[in-house]
């Protein structure tokens, strides 16, 4: 009987889950439906055009889409290099010493700042070197927003991929010494093959979150409604023009941010769909 | 007393100590004959392959385990020699089949080139691989197979595997930890008949827990409890009149 009982609460939050995931598509579809029937899908992601003056109203998503991809995806290049290195410190070099407890506890801490502390430190002490550097206009754009971003999703990428590596059998690593390799050697070898898929899906998350951050890109990406034409260009991504925008919008306005906000939901899902299709091919292999 | 005459590897009052104060490995003292089986017995814990693993310089990798007292190679301190080079003339197999599961059968075998960066020709790989695999009997049974994952092999074949991987780098000496206590009776069998075809070319040191195994393949064993060597001497001799009577005790299953 408790059985029965506890096996309907499962059901019950796993449809729960399901209903919410349903209707958050739904009103996402609904809200977009006026905008895409306006433009046209197809058109509407391939427009950079941003003009809400009444009579001549046209929305399309093309600038913030790329803002978001160049950001996120420049993020991740940065990101790469150092959440590796750290990864290797805390998962194989120092793994269990007290360094090594240390930096990790660091690293949860960065993970815990709330963005908009990020966002602050970006406008106050990274923007006003930008500019000195002469990278960009006033500091804002593109390179400064990816910056910031890279630094944000570090923390994520580093600890999860430093548990990936450290679950690397001690079995296989012996083995390797034991036929006289190096540690470079062992890491390229054997820890990185090994730990590959691990590796891979902690920078998915890590992407995944860089596409969806609102917070700290707003405040430094310069929110111009334009194709960013560098790095140093300024521009605007989807999330960031929603949070900037969706106060003041109704009619087309709102249903077109709606409906970029419906497009990123999309993308993210698609960038999740590829990480696991390669985590489970890894895994065959 | 028992005489080693063409000593290989020795063992000159070695301790190994994982916690300070402690000693795993007590105050060793031995010396190994070349081209012999020499098989290491004693109960679970006595430091059998804490001993072994002190050879091929394995502690280094963990920054606690202290060792004092000299193993020489050849006459040589292993401590002056480059730890790659100790690993490499002195090869190990693990109680546990290893294979590297992102590498073929094929890559596995030549892995002791490949990690160190050294560049055969393909006609030099071919070879390696197929005189290694003949080596240990695996030869025929994974030919049309090479390019497959190691480990879809049987556990027995991994094992015959990872031998031939150890083989390959051509070592003096193989270190081999209970390599068979992972394996069933036949793939037991085939690796014991396996190491007496490879001592004529190879030194090996053999850790075990199965006396059977010892009076089968070894010329000399060595009794650990607690440490320390309690007995070394010429398999038979010491399967059949045991000096100490704590092997004496050990070898009649009382304790282990
Ligand atoms: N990594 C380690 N850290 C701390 N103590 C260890 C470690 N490895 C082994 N020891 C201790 O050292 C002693 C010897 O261990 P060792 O593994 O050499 O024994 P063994 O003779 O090989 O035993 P078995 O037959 O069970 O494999 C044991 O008391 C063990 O608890
Ligand atoms: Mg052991």
């Amino acid at each position: 009987m408790k059985d029965k009982i506890f096996r309907l609460l499962l059901m019950l939050s796993a449809a729960l889950v399901l209903f919410i995931c349903g209707g958050m598509v739904y009103s996402l579809v609904s809200g977009s439906l006026e905008a895409f029937g306006h433009f046209g899908f197809f058109k509407f992601i391939t427009t950079a055009e941003w003009n809400p003056r009444p009579d001549q109203e046209e929305y399309g998503a093309l600038s913030f889409i790329i803002g978001t991809l160049m950001t996120s995806f420049l993020a991740l290049l940065f990101c790469i290099p150092f959440s590796i290195s750290v990864a290797l410190f805390t998962g194989e070099y120092f793994r269990g010493s007290k360094l090594s407890v240390i930096v990790s506890s660091v690293i949860e801490l960065l993970a815990g700042i709330p963005s908009i502390v990020y966002g602050l430190w970006g406008f106050y002490a990274l923007r006003p070197l930008m500019e000195q550097l002469n990278l960009s206009t006033q500091g804002f754009g593109i390179l400064t927003a990816s910056i910031v971003l890279a630094i944000m999703i570090i923390p994520y990428a580093s600890s999860l991929s430093s548990e990936f590596i450290s679950m690397v059998p001690k079995d296989l690593k012996e083995g390797a010494y034991s036929l006289g390799a190096t540690r470079m050697e062992v890491i390229r070898h054997v820890i990185l093959p090994n730990s590959g898929s691990g590796v891979f899906a902690s920078y998915i998350l890590a992407l995944g979150r860089a596409l969806g951050e609102t917070m700290a890109v707003t405040m430094l990406i310069g929110n111009t409604e334009n194709i960013p034409r560098s790095l140093s260009s300024t521009g605007n991504s989807m999330a960031s023009i929603i949070a900037n925008q969706f106060g003041e919008s109704d009619g087309l306005k709102l249903s077109s941010l709606i409906a970029i906000g419906l497009l990123l939901f999309m993308i993210t899902a698609v960038i999740n769909f590829i990480g696991k299709l390669v985590i489970s091919k890894f895994n065959k292999v | 007393m028992l005489h080693i005459d063409n000593p290989i590897l020795e063992f000159k009052d070695v301790s190994v100590s994982y916690t300070p104060g402690k000693n795993a490995v007590n105050q060793v003292s031995a010396s190994i004959e070349r081209n012999k089986i020499t098989a290491i017995m004693g109960p679970s814990g006595c430091g059998k392959s804490t001993l072994l693993r002190a050879v091929n310089r394995m502690h280094e990798l963990y920054p606690d385990i202290r060792i004092t007292g000299e193993i020489l190679i050849d006459n040589q301190n292993i401590l002056t020699m480059n730890p790659m080079e100790v690993r490499r003339i002195a090869g190990m197999v693990f109680q546990r089949p290893n294979p590297f599961p992102t590498m073929s059968i094929y890559e596995n075998v030549i892995a002791g080139y490949s990690l160190n960066g050294i560049r055969l020709s393909k006609k030099e790989k071919d070879e390696l691989v197929e005189t290694n695999l003949k080596n240990v009997g695996l030869w025929d049974e994974v030919k049309d197979a090479l390019l497959k994952k190691g480990t879809f092999l049987s556990g027995g074949q991994q094992q015959r595997l990872c031998i031939a991987r150890a083989l390959a780098l051509k070592p003096e000496v193989l270190l081999m930890d209970e390599p068979t206590s992972a394996l069933d009776p036949i793939a037991t069998n085939r690796i014991e008949e396996l190491l007496l075809e490879l001592k004529k070319d190879y030194t090996i040191v053999i850790v075990t827990h199965n006396m059977g195994q010892a009076a089968r393949i070894s010329d000399y064993s060595m009794f650990m409890y607690l440490g320390q060597l309690v007995e070394y001497d010429e398999t038979q001799v010491m399967f059949t009149n045991p000096a100490d009577s704590r092997t004496e005790e050990y070898l009649s299953g009382q304790f282990g």
